[in-house]
């Protein structure tokens, strides 16, 4: 078991929780924090370059560094590991948003509990990644989910009490949903008389999922992780939460918590059960279709920055939702690209909002101006994050969208003639104009922000950044840049899942 | 008579003996060693748990049986599946016992400590009679040894006019539904004329009367108020609340799980042939009653022991999900649910109870602030909650996560939207329980309780059930063992309708 690379990404982090669980002050616990994501990162890193040179050698099996071990024999459930290229981005992303995260909260009250359950959910997060076997999958989405609860209720601001419960609650509820739809892949994962597995690679081998079962299994599984995904009407959780979370806690969660959603709908509820994901897809392309659109429109209106922000997280997270449903090669490496790029992104504008809120103590954008002047090095990480989100060529938002809407064009253009092609093409239009208002919302911050005159006198005494917050953010930066300007490096890594094996399970107009 | 008949009650008769001996130590120890009464129950329990396990496992030699054999004429019956529940049930009591003994040693209660350990005994003989008769007689004397002592143990603190009220509500619907029960039981006689279980079975195979149903709806009301389903739930907060701390837990995890168990042994073994004719959708609706009406009382209740008699009550309605499976895997999916919900509930009613020894307060108002006064306390609440929520990685998640895997093994859409209503609930029960942990960790604190230290007892007991918390879900063995034990089961099987 120990000789498999993958079970270290839920090793180190319970290694971690075992050595804060140790210190005795916030030195040990800080430098508990940063090796331990140090080791993350340089395991994510090994694996990518080992992964891809496995690649390189031809090897074409869909998931590689696979091992299983038997769990509850009776029900074949199984910790069963595997990655391909997702896995690998989205373990990447992760382990670079903990450790810009760990620096985030350098300052934070009562840091051993807040670490301790910092590292719970970044446990979750990773075990998701890795898990192929539906049970393991969804347990530690769960144990992702729960740490949310009191890390908004104890370390948040504002409405704490009501987001967090709002947030805890709509994320289980999906999750209700979710495990109904598990456990009926579970019955139907195996011819009659075969036996029953909750292994998505067995499972997607078998495709024995009727097509009556999966009418009805697939939207539970969709929803269940599209309400992670904040899919429009599910995301009202997302702006509440994102506003009173602390800033590492904002910064994981729409980071790589909303990618949590869009790698289960797609490893999942696409994956399993294709025939229902095209048939269905018209309603879930409305639903994600309007999240990009309204998401957008919604953060123009917005004067607190973390509400503008959130609002900003649902529209690119529902950009993801939107182009895994074209079934295209194109548009799912853009959705993979994009779940990378918002996430560094979004992280890195939570990151800043914080740092300009633990100085300034207030988010509303009428109340600030000419911050440029007084924190010039914060003021520039803003207007990169922000040039990122609306997608400036050079940064990561410019790469990923051109590649969903490219995409998407064509998978629309595909089958132009029947209904589905249209309403592909329609709201591929539509999704292109809210780039435009992403341009909006973004410069009206930065103008009203970072420029014009200093509007509270008191700004003026405040400092730039320190090291620790200079290091957060730079990290992030460099990671933003780097996709945007060696894309096909990514492109690359995540096209070697898109192997043909794959496309004769999703079986579909690729 | 062949008196070596009697051998097969092993349990039982090792049961007794502890009773005895208690009752003995009780009696002729001079005073001042009395005051370790509730220490030699709790190991005197404690060896015959220990001694029932070993025989499930492969001795013969030791308690509980490794087959399954039946006595007196197919009255009692014994197998390794109600071996296991049994000693589910000792440990259980083990902790109990463990949890009781600060409140038994106090000023009020050290006069009638031995009362206590002396009727709880009793009481769980019956409930060992309730799951192992095979006949209606010996059912009943199990049901009546298992209520009416109970009744006495929450009247224990009698300074306490909660106490004694409750005492009076208990005894007043345990007798009443005894007598619903024994009403439905008449009808079953008289469609019959029989009362063993498999006679009974065989003689309503043919056509169903509406007296039959009439019947079963006694039997079932009967059993359902024991168990507190809705609507037989009003006695459950009065009672939870008015009783001591100790026997509450008693009632609310013993008591429950072992009726669970007898309810399904009776309806599946006598009545198991007109299941889906008959006692199917009764089952149904009382599920989706229970759980709903019991979740949605329990969110507004800030009395802890009234907040967790209506969470018991919809729990109630989770563990009767492992009947409804129709299958062996349900079976094994109840045995783990319970003993899950053993630990988990002891787990909240050993923080209540450490607190109201301390301080005497047990409203939820009262636990604010608590994580920063006595965190472990605090920290012990919260995995409890947690796990009655079903939250992983702790042993909630897996027994609620098993549970609906085998309900909607029967495969049929009233089941699948039977379990999603279930799970929607647990969403309005997780919503109740993270209020405990908000009050605890997140409300200001004006005047929180102050720290104390817990006693030794209370602190092994806290810390076995959040030991078992932690660990029940997560081994697999165990959970695998309860499968397992379940499916080679040759009798089991023949229970289920096709």
């Amino acid at each position: 078991m120990f000789s498999n690379i993958l079970i270290y990404f839920v090793i180190i982090p319970l290694v971690m929780l075992a050595g804060l669980a140790l210190c005795r002050n916030v030195k040990q616990i800080r430098s508990v924090a940063v090796v331990g994501s140090l080791c993350l990162i340089g395991l994510s890193v090994w694996l990518l370059c080992d992964y891809l040179s496995l690649r390189a050698a031809g090897i074409d099996a869909p998931m590689l560094y696979t091992g299983s071990w038997m769990w509850f024999e009776p029900l074949n459930i199984h910790l069963a590991v595997g990655v391909d290229g997702i896995s690998i981005a989205m373990l990447l992303l992760s382990s670079i948003i903990v450790f810009a995260g760990s620096f985030a909260s350098w300052k934070i009250e009562e840091p051993k509990a807040f670490f301790l359950w910092l590292i719970l959910l970044s446990t979750g997060v990773f075990g998701f990644f890795i898990s192929i076997d539906l049970f393991t999958m969804f347990m530690f989405y769960e144990v992702a989910l729960i740490p949310m609860y009191l890390l908004i209720g104890v370390w948040g601001s504002g409405n704490k009490n009501y987001s967090a419960m709002k947030l805890t609650l709509m994320l289980m509820g999906g999750s209700a949903f979710l495990m109904l739809g598990l456990i009926g892949i579970y019955y139907h994962s195996a011819p009659e008389g075969g036996q029953l597995t909750w292994n998505i690679l067995e499972i997607a081998q078998n495709a024995s999922i009727s097509e009556g079962w999966q009418y009805f299994l697939f939207p539970m599984t969709f929803v269940g992780f599209g309400v992670l995904g904040a899919m429009f009407p599910f995301h009202t959780w997302s702006p509440d939460g994102h506003a009173s979370a602390p800033t590492a806690v904002s910064m994981l969660h729409a980071g790589v918590l909303m990618k949590l959603g869009g790698y289960g709908c797609f490893r999942v509820a696409i994956y399993l059960m294709p025939f229902a994901a095209n048939e269905l897809a018209w309603i879930f392309l409305t639903l994600t279709g309007i999240s990009v659109v309204y998401g957008a429109f919604s953060a123009c209106v917005q004067t607190d920055l973390k509400y503008i922000n959130a609002y900003s997280s649902v529209s690119h997270c529902g950009m993801v939702l939107f182009a895994i449903l074209m079934f295209n090669t194109t548009a799912m490496s853009g959705a993979i690209m994009q779940m990378l790029s918002h996430g560094l992104m979004t992280a890195l504008f939570f990151a800043l909002i914080g740092m300009i809120y633990g100085r300034t103590h207030t988010r509303d954008i009428r109340q600030m101006g000419g911050l440029l002047k007084i924190m010039p090095y914060l003021g520039v990480c803003y207007v990169i994050a922000g040039m990122a989100s609306l997608g400036l060529p050079g940064l990561s938002g410019f790469v990923a969208e051109m590649t969903i809407f490219v995409g998407s064009f064509k998978a629309g253009m595909h089958d132009l003639l029947n209904g589905a092609g249209a309403l592909r093409i329609a709201f591929t239009v539509a999704a292109c104009c809210a780039i435009v208002i992403t341009a909006v919302y973004i410069l009206r911050v930065v103008g009203k922000l970072l420029q014009g005159p200093v509007y509270d006198e008191h700004h003026l005494t405040l400092t730039d950044a320190t090291w620790w917050e200079r290091l957060s953010t730079v990290t992030l930066i460099v990671c933003v840049a780097a996709i945007g300007c060696f894309p096909n490096f990514f492109i690359k890594l995540i096209e070697t899942t898109f192997s043909p094996e794959i496309f004769k399970v999703i079986g579909l107009n690729l | 008579m062949d008196y070596s008949q009697f051998l097969v009650m092993k349990q039982e008769i090792g049961l007794l003996v502890v009773f005895l001996l208690v009752f003995f130590y009780d009696l002729f120890m001079p005073q001042g060693s009395r005051k370790s009464l509730p220490g030699f129950t709790a190991c005197c329990m404690t060896v015959l748990t220990v001694l029932g396990f070993f025989a499930c496992a492969c001795c013969p030699f030791f308690l509980g049986s490794s087959q399954e054999v039946s006595a007196f004429g197919g009255m009692y019956e014994t197998s390794p599946v109600i071996s296991a529940i049994k000693n589910i049930l000792n440990i259980g009591a083990v902790i109990v016992l463990i949890q009781s003994v600060k409140w038994a040693n106090n000023q009020n209660m050290h006069m009638r400590r031995g009362e206590f350990y002396m009727l709880l005994l009793v009481t769980l003989f019956g409930m060992y009679l309730m799951i192992s008769a095979r006949h209606f007689l010996l059912f009943v004397i199990g049901l009546e040894c298992a209520s009416l002592p109970l009744a006495a143990m929450v009247a224990l603190d009698k300074q306490r006019y909660e106490s004694q009220e409750a005492a009076v509500k208990y005894i007043l619907t345990a007798v009443f539904s005894s007598a619903v029960f024994m009403m439905g039981l008449s009808f079953v006689y008289g469609l019959t004329g029989s009362l063993y279980f498999h006679k009974i079975y065989m003689a309503i195979a043919g056509p169903n009367s509406t007296l039959l149903i009439v019947a079963l709806a006694f039997v079932m009301a009967g059993v359902g108020f024991k168990l507190s389903l809705v609507p037989f739930h009003l006695w459950t907060a009065d009672v939870y609340q008015g009783a001591p701390t100790s026997v509450t837990s008693y009632l609310s995890v013993i008591s429950k799980g072992a009726t669970a168990f007898a309810f399904l042994v009776i309806f599946f073994q006598a009545f198991g042939c007109v299941y889906h004719q008959v006692w199917e959708w009764m089952l149904y609706a009382l599920i989706i009653l229970t759980i709903t009406l019991g979740n949605l009382f329990a969110l507004r209740q800030r009395d802890m022991k009234r907040f967790l008699a209506f969470s018991s009550v919809s729990q109630a309605g989770y563990i009767m999900l492992g009947i409804i499976g129709n299958n062996t895997m349900g079976v094994a999916a109840l045995m783990y649910y319970i003993l899950v919900y053993i630990f988990s509930n002891l787990a909240a009613f050993g923080v209540i109870g450490a607190i109201e020894n301390a301080t005497g307060k047990v409203s939820m108002d009262d636990y604010r602030g608590l994580s920063k006064t006595n965190p472990r306390l605090a920290f012990a609440m919260m995995l409890a909650m947690f796990s009655l929520a079903g939250i992983p990685p702790f042993a909630g998640f897996f027994s609620k996560f098993f549970i609906f895997t085998s309900a909607i093994n029967a495969g049929t859409t009233a089941i699948y939207v039977l379990v999603l209503i279930a799970l929607i609930n647990t969403i309005i029960s997780l919503y109740y329980y993270l209020l405990v942990v908000k009050a605890m960790y997140i409300s200001p604190d004006e005047c929180p309780v102050q720290h104390f230290k817990s006693s030794c007892s209370e602190r092994l007991a806290l810390g076995l059930t959040v030991a078992g918390i932690m660990f029940i879900g997560l081994v697999s063995p165990i959970y695998n063992w309860l499968l397992n034990l379940t499916s080679d089961a040759p009798g089991l099987l023949t229970w289920f309708v096709q």
